[in-house]
């Protein structure tokens, strides 16, 4: 029986891998905190899981010609919302720099423990091949 | 990566908010600078800000991505730094050594009390850069470390 790392893994690489995305913009929102007109944006985190799940099921929509649309990459940026502001300002700006900087230490704490659950799959697949 | 991208967005933020406290301290230190005519008086100078947008920084992914909106953006940069047309203050001082014919100087349109206020906005936002630049660091530390026990 081979050992399949997409099916040992399950849905934990994906986890991480949407944990920095959200990181990332997240970050963008307090780079952009007196930026006027700048709006506060943040991803469907739900959204985002599904099609990681529905992409490792394999039965996301496949591309056999050029012509094709890529469904895959509309769906990644769809994923991306506004968030709507608790009170508005006069520059425009949606971006509260506190509530954004909280978001962002439970993105890492969350990143955190995607991380340890991947980390002990690894450590578990260790144990079964050494055997001890 | 996303993860690297975060050091580049957190940096702009950086630059941005240095050069904002650097015009608020040259806006602080000629806060009487008199001269004797409008023309010569120092105004007070502000940054302008926009964000980046990603599709600025790749322009070959552009149009790749059908229907999509922009993507989650790379940051901020400062478009320019624009002089406050405010109205300068006109003081009777004939015998300040600028005065004119009038007996009139004219001194800077800086507000001290808004600059210190902006003063302490710029180095509260980039301390946040700075927190965020730490957590990318040791999340980026972290993950160097899978499989490793």
């Amino acid at each position: 029986m081979a050992i399949s790392f997409d099916n040992a893994l399950g849905v934990h690489p994906q986890a991480l891998l949407a944990r920095e995305k959200r990181a990332e913009v997240l970050a963008n929102n307090m780079a952009n905190a007196d930026t006027p007109g700048f709006k506060a944006r943040d991803v469907d985190f739900r959204a985002m899981m599904e099609r990681a799940q529905q992409d490792a099921s394999g039965f996301g929509m496949s591309r056999t010609d050029d012509g094709h649309m890529d469904t895959s990459m509309g769906g990644a940026d769809s994923e991306l919302l506004y968030r709507t502001p608790h009170q508005p300002s006069v520059d425009g700006n949606t971006v509260d720099a506190q509530q954004e900087q909280s978001r962002f230490m439970r993105n890492a704490m969350d990143y955190q423990a995607s991380f340890q659950f991947l980390d002990s799959k690894f450590s578990g697949l260790k144990k079964a091949l050494t055997g001890q | 990566m996303s993860l690297g991208s975060i050091f580049d967005i957190a940096g702009s933020g950086m630059t941005a908010q240095s050069l904002r406290l650097n015009t608020t301290a040259s806006n602080i230190a000629n806060a009487e600078t008199a001269s004797s005519s409008t023309e010569e008086t120092y105004r007070a100078r502000k940054p302008i800000f926009s964000s980046i947008q990603q599709a600025m920084l790749s322009p070959d992914q552009q149009g790749q991505a059908f229907g999509s909106e922009e993507g989650p953006g790379a940051g901020v940069r400062v478009e320019g730094v624009v002089e406050s047309d405010a109205e300068l203050q006109m003081r009777y001082e004939p015998n300040h050594p600028a005065a004119n014919e009038d007996g009139y100087v004219f001194y800077p349109n800086v507000n001290v009390v808004e600059e210190m206020a902006d003063m302490m906005s710029s180095s509260r936002s980039f301390q946040m850069n700075v927190d965020i630049m730490n957590t990318a660091k040791s999340m980026m530390q972290r993950i160097l470390t899978l499989g490793q026990q």
